[in-house]
């Protein structure tokens, strides 16, 4: 298929892609890393461009970042656990054969294109809100104290929020994962004799493992950066500061850029780790 | 999968499915509801569900809001345009890629992937910096650059998948017959990449249109979309929900309504391939 | 016209030598197949006779004219794919007619040639179709009328049966031959199919590892094979090769000896053995036969029906002009 005319050609249609993401990622990376390692603080005009390691330890030694990645450990496992195991039940659900299984799925993936800051809005006033939210009406109605979600279980708020949006994701993965497994592995199977629970464990389990692992490391990508959601409801207070917050904080709040760039730094490194693995396997899936 | 299916058991899955499915979109349907009501029916104790008078007071008193029609003309820009700019550069890409594949191919995928991966702070000062420095914070042309990079990486990817799909023999055809690279693009490849290209667009409009970290920290009023609008609201201003509702009915709408018909491309477009 | 001649054509895919240097002439108006097992490099040479890949080196020239460097497109050959390579989103009319229009062609004469095409082809009623409505051996045929209307130097076929069935195959095999008759142009067809290969061309190129074995017409290929690849692979059941003490006795390397030169005697003969499986086909009968000694089973074909079953005892005489010698190297010894 490839001759000499076509390959230089090639060469050609992919050169703009190549350069605005290089550019893109180069440039603005580069800067954020000189900036890591100076004393850079535009509101009290300091600057100062060469302070070693300074910024990274005073960053990750802070009360704040161990805070942080706490906040961020939780948020991102309570997340991660909820979409996963709703995903697979809903995956399940939906494989059966139910009436108008159609507007089910329709129903179930329409909070993924909610736009973060609606959902985060929305979570925040009708339902969390402790004086008009509905959770509060149902709180009373059952003849209990109402609770201030937002202000005594901040993250637990936040997770249930985005997991909201993100458990139409895992579901839809893992349906077309479930729904690629063959009939005939799981008839052969209740042949043999294997009861409902051993189906599940023994053959549909391994099968979307796969399916799973990507789902977890896609997810763990964008949430490491969620945003909007605290960035509407708490803007980083009670506690539910992740490490991308924090950063934006010393960026754009406080300005101090050294030691948001420093933050930054760690973020990316921290992001990294995951996407190594995440490339493995789409990298291995690129070769068949 | 020939099997007597059970009605009774086909109904019970059905209820529970339903069920489920419900209480998911519950908060979609709560918040379209909202958005009919007066301000007092929207925090009324009990919560009304059905029964009230339907108005459309809180769409009219919302496009009223001065900055809501430049948000959602803002949101359209943005999206439509980092969308179209993107297609431009990765289509070209795409089609080397998946045809004319080399050596380094399968590289040069996985490091665009990776660009994807980079979190946001990670770069977020010096992105306000150059912006500034050109003179570009608070414009349209700032966010549809800045979309169209960071989603470029999934279009590429889903261009390329769907590439994959087209017989390289079908080309070669056309070739034998005569065509050249040009002709090979417009009459072959181009019409049979149609869906493809299709639904990459579809995506990437959702994406573009829900993105809320840069629409939001690089924009502060003459080029922010929907999402810094909604944002907006989050500092509250008495009684507000019905109207808050009518703001959300309004800025989801339209990307729910893409959202449904570009479901399977989701799995393609964000798992880069690796669930089938 | 069409007269395509190879001098020292040779592909390198990087390191990997696909095709060592190789001249071969092919002369107008010629059927020729290039057969060998997969992966020997017969799609490949196919490929740069298309122009499809560049050459690494030597010179291909088309009617004398030099073509190593022209584009596909300017060679004037058609080619028929083996997925047929139709164009899913047009009609079968605008399928035949995508050639024509690429070159080109005023309207009323291309519709002269689709007309002809889809006449000779039985498709004059399936031309308003897309080629998924059509069934595998029509898409087939739609490929070959695609072909054909640029009236091209010559036809290239890259395995075009090999994903038809069984019955439409011994069918459209018939209709290319025929079609070769008719249009007495040039074509190279390339198959893994000994049968295609015996039964279809003037000429059989054989390849093995990109090298030629041997050219002739098929007889040539089945009475002389030159070597022990081209005597083990050209004939159906394949030829019996014997090594060791029978080869001795006739004082070279391996003999073979073809299941159809292979007489049953009531007694005596050279081979004394069991019958292992035995396939009545009616015309012919097939034994496999196991003889002391020897690791494989020995293919015997006897005319009609015979009366003898698995488990029976057999004794064999092989025709005594019709025993193949080869060398240590594998040469045919005359």
């Amino acid at each position: 298929m490839a001759t000499q005319h076509s390959r230089s050609a090639a060469r050609l249609m992919i050169a703009p892609a190549v350069f605005v993401l290089l550019v893109w990622m180069l440039i603005p990376l580069c800067m954020t890393l000189y900036f890591s390692f100076a004393d850079y603080r535009p509101m009290r005009a300091t600057f100062e461009p060469w302070i070693g390691f300074d910024n990274y330890v005073s960053f990750v030694t802070s009360s704040s970042f161990t805070n942080s990645v706490i906040t961020t450990l939780q948020m991102v496992g309570g997340i991660l656990c909820i979409t996963i195991a709703g995903g697979i039940a809903l995956a399940l659900l939906l494989d059966q054969p139910i009436f108008g299984q159609g507007v089910v799925r329709i129903l179930v993936i329409a909070p993924f294109f909610v736009m973060p800051t609606v959902s985060a809005l929305v979570w925040k006033n009708m339902f969390f809100n402790v004086d008009n939210g509905l959770f509060s009406y149902l709180y009373k109605a059952l003849g209990l104290q109402p609770y201030d979600f937002l202000s005594q279980a901040p993250v637990f708020s936040i997770v249930v929020i985005v997991a909201w949006q993100w458990l139409p994701f895992a579901t839809l993965i893992l349906l077309t994962a479930v729904q690629s497994l063959s009939s005939e592995q799981l008839e052969a199977a209740e042949m043999d004799g294997a009861p409902g629970w051993a189906r599940f464990w023994y053959i549909i389990l391994p099968h979307l493992s796969r399916a799973i692992t990507v789902v977890i490391l896609i997810q763990t990508i964008f949430l490491l950066s969620v945003f909007a959601e605290i960035f509407v409801t708490t803007n980083g207070a009670f506690g539910t500061r992740t490490l991308t917050y924090l950063v934006y904080q010393r960026v754009l709040e406080s300005q101090n850029i050294g030691l948001g760039s420093a933050g930054g730094i760690i973020a990316v490194i921290l992001a990294n780790i995951v996407a190594i693995f995440l490339m493995r396997i789409v990298g291995k899936n690129l070769d068949n | 999968m020939a099997r007597a299916i059970t009605t009774r058991k086909k109904v019970m899955w059905t209820a529970l499915s339903w069920g489920i499915g419900l209480l998911i979109f519950f908060p979609i349907l709560w918040t379209f509801l909202t958005s009919f009501k007066t301000e007092a029916t929207a925090i009324a104790d009990p919560p009304v569900w059905f029964a009230f008078d339907w108005t459309l007071e809180n769409y009219r008193a919302v496009q009223e809001r001065s900055n809501y029609p430049l948000a959602l003309t803002n949101s359209i820009i943005i999206a439509v345009g980092s969308t179209i700019l993107g297609i431009a550069i990765a289509v070209p890409a795409a089609w080397a890629m998946a045809f004319v594949p080399g050596r380094r191919t399968k590289d040069v995928l996985l490091w665009m992937l990776s660009t994807k991966m980079l979190p946001a702070v990670g770069v977020l000062y010096p992105l306000v910096l150059l912006a500034k420095w050109l003179g570009v914070m608070d414009s349209r042309i700032l966010l549809i650059v800045v979309l169209m990079l960071i989603n470029l990486p999934i279009i590429v990817w889903m261009l390329y998948t769907y590439f994959r799909e087209i017989p390289g023999e079908i080309l070669e055809a056309a070739r034998m017959d005569g065509a050249s690279l040009r002709n090979e693009i417009i009459y072959v490849l181009t019409p049979m990449a149609i869906p493809g290209i299709a639904s990459t667009i579809l995506l990437n409009i959702i994406l573009a249109w829900n993105e809320a970290f840069w629409t939001i920290l690089l924009t502060t009023v003459d080029a922010a979309p929907l999402t810094k609008f909604i944002a907006s609201f989050s500092a509250p201003e008495g009684l507000f929900y019905a109207k808050l509702s009518a703001a959300s009915m309004m800025a989801i709408a339209p990307i729910l309504v893409m959202g449904w018909f570009s479901q399977k491309q989701l799995v393609r477009g964000l798992t880069f391939g690796a669930v089938k | 016209m069409g007269r395509i001649t190879l001098e020292n054509v040779q592909k390198r895919f990087g390191e990997v030598e696909v095709i060592p240097p190789l001249n071969l002439t092919i002369e107008d108006g010629e059927f020729v197949v290039f057969v060998g097992p997969s992966g020997c490099g017969k799609s490949t040479l196919l490929r740069l006779i298309a122009g499809l890949e560049d050459v690494s080196g030597g010179e291909i020239r088309i009617d004398g004219r030099p073509a190593t460097d022209l584009p596909p497109a300017k060679r004037g050959l058609a080619m028929v794919f083996q997925s047929y390579a139709l164009y899913p989103h047009m009609s079968v009319r605008k399928n035949i007619a995508f050639p024509l229009k690429m070159a080109g062609m005023d309207q009323a004469e291309q519709d002269r040639r689709i007309a002809k095409a889809a006449e000779a082809l039985n498709l004059t009623d399936y031309l308003d179709r897309r080629p998924g409505q059509l069934s595998g051996g029509q898409r087939q045929r739609v490929a070959i009328g695609r072909a054909i209307v640029r009236e091209p130097a010559a036809f290239l076929f890259d395995e075009p049966l090999s994903n038809l069935d069984a019955a439409l195959r011994v069918g459209m095999r018939m209709e290319i031959s025929e079609l070769h008759t008719t249009l007495a142009t040039t074509m190279i067809y390339v198959t893994h199919d000994q049968v295609e290969a015996m039964t279809m061309a003037d000429k059989i190129v054989v390849l093995r590892a990109g090298n030629i074995e041997q050219v002739g017409t098929p007889l040539d290929l089945y009475r002389e094979p030159r070597n022990v690849f081209v005597a083990g692979f050209i004939g159906s059941p394949k030829m019996n090769l014997l090594e060791g003490e029978h080869a001795r006795a006739h004082g070279c390397k391996t003999i073979g000896i073809r299941p159809e030169h292979l007489d049953v005697v009531d007694s005596g003969g050279t081979f004394t053995g069991k019958i292992g499986v035995a396939e009545h086909l009616g015309s012919d009968t097939f034994f496999h036969v196991h003889i002391p000694g020897m690791a494989e089973p020995m293919t015997v074909r006897a005319s009609g029906e015979v009366g003898l079953r698995h488990g029976d005892p057999i004794h064999l005489a092989p025709q005594a002009d019709k025993i193949h010698r080869f060398d240590d190297k594998g040469l045919r010894i005359s």
